[in-house]
Formats: structure tokens, sequence, C-alpha cells
């Protein structure tokens, strides 16, 4: 069996106990020798500092300890301090490489920053770990401080123990010839004229006003921890989306993470800026000023929805749902999604156009545009004149060995191998063009691809987002709200008033706003003929003072 | 009293041990969390090859599939093309289908490179990227493998070496 602590006043209190729960009798040896007594969780046993023989046991403790918790808080906000110093991965240009990038950029400490991981904190085990570790925390300090402190100001009793009531911060002895009941009488309707709960036992009262908001700290912490969950539930597949997506002009494509049913056809991406012209002339000087300042980012589109059954790749049979001008701030939102205009890019070639040419003569035998994200295999013209597009290289490059290779499929810096027909070249003469350069592979040839020109076409690029925490994220918010101002905005107070003899004892206590208090008190009781208490902790301050 | 003190904190720190192992083990995987699950059933899709002729993954249940995807510009993916062509010819008649699906390039560019490498299995063009999306495929070149019954086996990123496609291969093998 726990050993357990039997008060004189009778009562059982859970091993640990510093003041019992009911008359408040000081039941530790070390603290009867203090002028004043800890009222930090009513003298209460916090459990977790007195049994510790399992491992549960002490896992427990760890997690119990506010020292921990504080550590735990302190670690957090030093690491995710670091994560801020440079940016992190993600926010890198996407083509770096983040193993190079931050030793060229910022150099050694940056080359540090990498080889520790700080380039990827937030979700790195370790961080997250640390908040883990904080919720565990929260969770196992606040139960174990909230049930004993439930436990010891539900039993209290109204006639506490005269050693109690004098190791109060608020404590004095009147000595009285005669106790006037009208005084009494006189008092508790002062009492309750300051809206405190008055409990009477054997001629003593107990005034007690505003306990609940000794509950702010843990609804408080309640609040914090659904707050994690909220935070916890975006790793679960579905509760939350943040995707990029490239959308070209014209194009029509599936909206990610929405399993095939919903489609996005991009018609035309503007990016409008501010003209002197066609402004109020208030603002003539700050354009000429800063050039060109952006005043619109927008997309037009057509949201889809595929109405079919079909499978991947089949062409999807799709119903318009709306049109929309999509501009930063003005997300389209369907269902649980919101896309959002998040970046563009202007002027990606679409479209080539080259004329053969005869290169002495310059005659034109024929004029052929390619579609860059569909070229043809061969373009023919009058007279047994054709051109037949050997390779094409949307992104080109020359490799280590000097050979054409494209780096991507986007038509960045297209490049091709042409094979040009003509009557007098039967066998055809090869050509490799590139923007602003042509070679001439076996040698000189008698024909040309005369660059004509570009048509250029706009990619917008939208955050397809959804977000099914934030709703969870909110109440665990206002409740964490709550709790701040349930314990910041009213303070639990008591005051005992006991008769022992020709004495009347008089102690005050609360957890903050002394003054408050104390004011208080000077009103209730004025004119009673008892005297109200004192501060002892300024007695003590004084005394120390004197002495040093 | 003490055995249910035992119980309780046991059962509080279980329950807190648990949600923060699975937020540490969601966060690990969210990287590598796919649309497709090992033991889950391929998702179905039909795409044309170069000849023109329509592949649809569940004609092919009875047999192990072979599923890379692909780009040309992707170098990773070029080098591994002729094991995978190799041994696409040793495994065509023991019942393993070989599909490369490109992601989206232009038929030309397609037919050049198959060309230039000499591959007899199909290819198709993933022009919608409507099957990217429904195998959630990231860097290329990725590999699924998915045995008779249609379910996937293994996923892999990244180069494959011949001994690798081939033991890919027998892996599927009916």
């Amino acid at each position: 069996m726990m050993k357990q602590v039997k008060c004189e006043c009778g009562h059982v209190n859970p091993h640990g106990t510093v003041l019992c729960e009911s008359c408040g009798r000081v039941l530790v040896e070390e603290e009867k020798s203090k002028k004043l007594v800890d009222m930090r969780y009513e003298g209460s046993a916090r459990r977790s500092q007195t049994y510790n023989k399992t491992i549960i046991d002490k896992i427990w403790n760890f997690f119990s300890s506010v020292k921990v918790g504080v550590t735990l808080i302190i670690i957090t906000l030093a690491a995710s301090a670091i994560g801020t110093i440079f940016p992190q991965e993600m926010y890198i240009p996407p083509t770096e490489n983040a193993s190079v990038y931050y030793e060229d950029q910022y150099g050694f400490a940056g080359e540090v920053y990498y080889t520790l991981g700080f380039h990827n904190l937030y979700s790195s085990w370790w961080y997250l770990l640390l908040i883990a570790s904080i919720g565990v925390s929260l969770v196992i300090c606040s139960l174990d401080r909230v049930v004993p402190l439930y436990r010891a100001l539900k039993k209290q009793r109204v006639d506490r123990h005269e050693g109690f009531l004098k190791r109060q911060r608020l404590y004095r002895a009147t000595t009285l010839a005669s106790i006037e009941e009208d005084s009494f009488e006189n008092i508790k309707v002062k009492l309750k004229e300051k809206r405190y709960n008055i409990r009477e036992e054997n001629g003593s009262i107990l005034a007690e006003k505003n306990r609940f908001s000794r509950w702010g700290p843990y609804i408080n912490h309640i609040g914090l921890i659904i707050f994690l969950i909220g935070g916890m539930l975006r790793f679960v597949p579905g509760m939350y989306v943040d995707e990029l997506l490239w959308i070209r002009e014209g194009e029509t494509v599936v909206i990610p993470e929405t399993k095939g049913e919903y489609y996005l056809e991009n018609h035309e991406f503007i990016l409008e800026t501010y003209e002197k012209e066609k402004e109020n002339e208030a603002f003539t000087t700050a354009i000429e000023n800063n050039g060109t300042v952006a005043k619109n980012f927008q997309t037009n589109v057509s949201l889809y929805k595929e109405s079919g059954e079909t499978i991947a790749g089949q062409e999807p049979e799709l119903e318009k749902v709306e049109d929309y001008e999509l501009r930063v701030n003005e997300p389209l939102k369907f269902e649980q999604f919101a896309l959002y205009q998040q970046s563009y890019k202007l002027g990606e070639i679409s479209e080539m156009s080259f004329a053969l040419t005869n290169k002495e003569t310059n005659e034109e035998f024929g004029q052929m545009t390619i579609d860059l994200h569909n070229p043809q295999d061969e373009y023919t013209f009058e007279n047994g004149y054709s051109v037949e597009l050997m390779s094409y290289f949307p992104d080109f490059e020359f490799d280590e060995n000097s050979e054409p290779v494209t780096k991507s499929r986007v038509p960045n810096n297209p490049a091709f191998i042409f094979k040009m027909f003509s009557p007098e070249h039967p066998d055809g003469e090869v050509s490799f063009v590139a923007i602003q350069q042509t070679i001439e592979p076996y040698g000189d040839n008698d024909l040309k691809m005369a660059f004509k020109g570009v048509d250029t076409q706009n990619v917008s690029a939208l955050t397809v987002r959804k977000d099914l925490t934030l709703p969870i994220l909110a109440i665990g918010g206002l409740i964490f709200m709550i709790g701040v101002v349930q314990g910041a905005y009213w303070n639990h107070r008591r005051i005992w008033i006991r008769r022992l003899g020709d004495q009347v004892l008089v102690a005050g206590h609360t957890n903050k706003n002394w003054h408050g208090l104390k004011r208080e008190i000077t009103h209730v009781f004025d004119g009673s003929g008892i005297q109200e208490p004192i501060d002892q902790s300024d007695e003590i301050t004084n005394k120390k003072g004197k002495e040093e | 009293m003490k055995k249910r003190r035992l119980v309780m904190r046991t059962a509080i720190l279980v329950i807190l041990f648990a949600a923060v192992a699975y937020t540490l083990y969601a966060n690990f995987n969210k990287d590598n969390v796919h649309k497709v699950q090992i033991g889950k059933e391929a998702p179905d899709f039909v795409l044309v090859d170069m000849d023109g002729k329509e592949h649809q993954l569940s004609d092919y249940k009875g047999q192990g599939v072979f599923l890379n995807f692909w780009g040309t510009w992707c170098k990773p993916c070029e080098k591994e093309m002729p094991f995978i062509n190799n041994q696409y010819e040793q495994f065509k008649d023991q019942g393993v289908q070989t599909i490369a699906v490109n992601i989206s390039e232009s038929n030309l560019a397609v037919n050049k490179f198959i060309e230039r490498h000499g591959m007899n299995f199909p290819v198709v063009i993933d022009k919608n990227e409507d099957v990217k999306a429904a195998y959630g495929i990231g860097p290329l070149p990725a590999t699924f493998l998915i045995n008779p019954e249609g379910e996937v086996v293994k996923y892999h990123t990244g180069t494959l070496t011949e001994p690798m496609v081939k033991d890919f291969m027998t892996q599927i093998k009916p």
C-alpha cells in the first residue's frame, strides 16, 4: 500500500503533501520553520515527485518537470532561430544543388549550416522530436498538477489550521474583548458586495472568488495540444496539399491531388504594370522613379470536372465548372481546394519559324513554323524542296563529349538538326541550328534555314492548396486564448477569518495582484474593529534590509 | 491505487508516444508516399504506343509488367534503355511485358530517341500527364514492377543496371 499522510485533523492526504488538503496544517518538517508557506499548487503532492520506481514512473517524472519543459522550449526556440539564418532548402533556386549552394553563397558558415542539416530544419527528425517532446511535456506537466490542485481546492476546509493562516503572506491576529456579531454580519455583506462566495463553519469564514482562473493555464495547454494535433494531422495523407502547378497558355492539365477529377485550362496569363498615362497624376513621379511596378498578376482559367469514368491516359470527358480570373489573393476555390496565383514565366518560346533559303542568292523556297511542343517530322514545300527534322533538342546544350543533348523537355533553348532536300541535293544537306548558331557538320551547304521569328507564350504557376487542419488550428488557438484570458484577467482570491478564543485570525491569499486583494480587504474590514492583515513579505524584506 | 496509477501512466505514455511515432514516420515517408502502394493493385491506364497500338494495363493480367517512366532528356534513363531492351528480348516470351512511359514529350523527340537506341519494346507517351499523376511519379527514371495479379511488387527510382533489370523481370515472371 502506498504511504499516506494522516493529518491531525483526521484527513488522509496523498504521500508527498506539504499542506493538508483539508485544514492546511503544515505536514513537512522543514516547511514548519519557514515564516510563509509556499502556496504553489496549494502545497499538494505533485505525484511525479514522489514515486520513482518503475521505468514508466521515471519517464513520467522526466516529462513532468517544468525545468525539463522550459529547457525543451529554449532549445526549440534556439534551433528555430538558427533555421532562419539562411534560407531553407525549399526556398533556394530549384535548379541549385543544396550541397554546393550553401557553401557557394555563404562560405564556411553555409557549409556548416548544410552539414548540420539546418537547411532542412523544420522537418528534420530531431526538430520534430523536440516539438513532440514539448507536447508530451505539456500533457504530463498539466495532468500532474491539475489533478492534485483540483483535489486540494475541492477539499479545503473553512476553518484552516492556525499554522496555515499564520504562514500566509497577508495575516494578522486581533485580540478582542468581545466579538460583536454585527460587525461579522457587516463583513459578510461587504464580502458579498465584492462578489465573494462565502462558506461558514464553526463561526469561521472562507470567502473565495474566481477559482476558475486557476484553470486558465491548463485550458491554455489543452488549446496548445489541440494546435499540435492539428500540426500533426498535416502529415496524414489527404489532410494537407501544397503543390505547384505550371501551366502554359492554351494548355489543359489535370490538377494534382484531385485524383484526376479536375482539370484546368489556362487561357491567358496577364501581367499588368502601372502606366503613367493611365493612373492618377499624383502617382506620375512615383512611377517614373520606380520604373516598372507590377499592378496585376492574373491567369484566366477554366475549371473542368471529369464527368465520365475514364481511366488514366484516356481522353477525359470534361464538363466545364466555371471560368475564373485568378489573381493574387483571389484564389479559385472548388471543393476543399484553392488555386492561388504563385509565379509566372513570360515569353517561353512556343513556335519558331524558318525559311529554307539559298545562301548565295537569298532566294526562299518555303517557310515553316515548328511547334516546339509538337514538331513535325518533315516539312514539305513546292518544287521538290523539303526539310526533315532529324533531331530536336528543346533545352539544348553540349554534353561532356560535345554531343548535343537536351537538359529538359521545356523549350528554353531549342536546337534542331535539319536535313534540307532540294532538286540539287536529293540526299539532303545537314545543318545544325540553335539560337544564333549554325553548324554545318559535313562541309559547306548551298541551303540554309534562315531564322524568321518566334512566337512566345506565358506560363503561369499556381499553388494547389488544401488544408483540412485549419479549423483544428483555429479551435486550438481559440481555446489557447480563452485559457490566457481566464488566467490573466481574473485572480483567485481567498480571505480566511477564524475565531480562536478571544482572537480573530485573518489571512488572505491570491495567485496574483496582491494590491487588488489588499484594497478589497481594507474595504471589507473598514470599521469592523478587526485589524486588517498586514503583508508579512514586506516585513521579511524590511527586516532583511535592516540586517544588511 | 498504485497499480491503477501505473496503468494510467502507461496508457497515457503509450498514446503520446504512438502519436509522436506516427508523426515522425509520416514525415519521413512524406516524400516517398506513393499514390501506388506496394502490394496494392496498380492503377489502370490506357496509352497508345508509337506504332498506334493501344496498351491497357489491365489487359496484361496474367503477365508481369515492367513499367518504366522516362524522358529523352534524362541521362540515367538513356543509360538504362539498352539494358531494358536486352532483357525485354529475353523475357518477352516468358510472360513479362515491358512498357516505357514517356512523360509528355513530342512524338518527334520520342521517335528519334527510339531510333537512336534501337528500342524494340512498346513506348507510350503520357501526353496529359495523367498516368504520371496516378502513379505519383517524381524524379525520373522510375520503375514499377507489377506482378501477374496486377499488384505492385516494387518501386524503384534511379538508374538500373542490367543485372537489376534482369532480377526485376525475374521477380514478376508468372
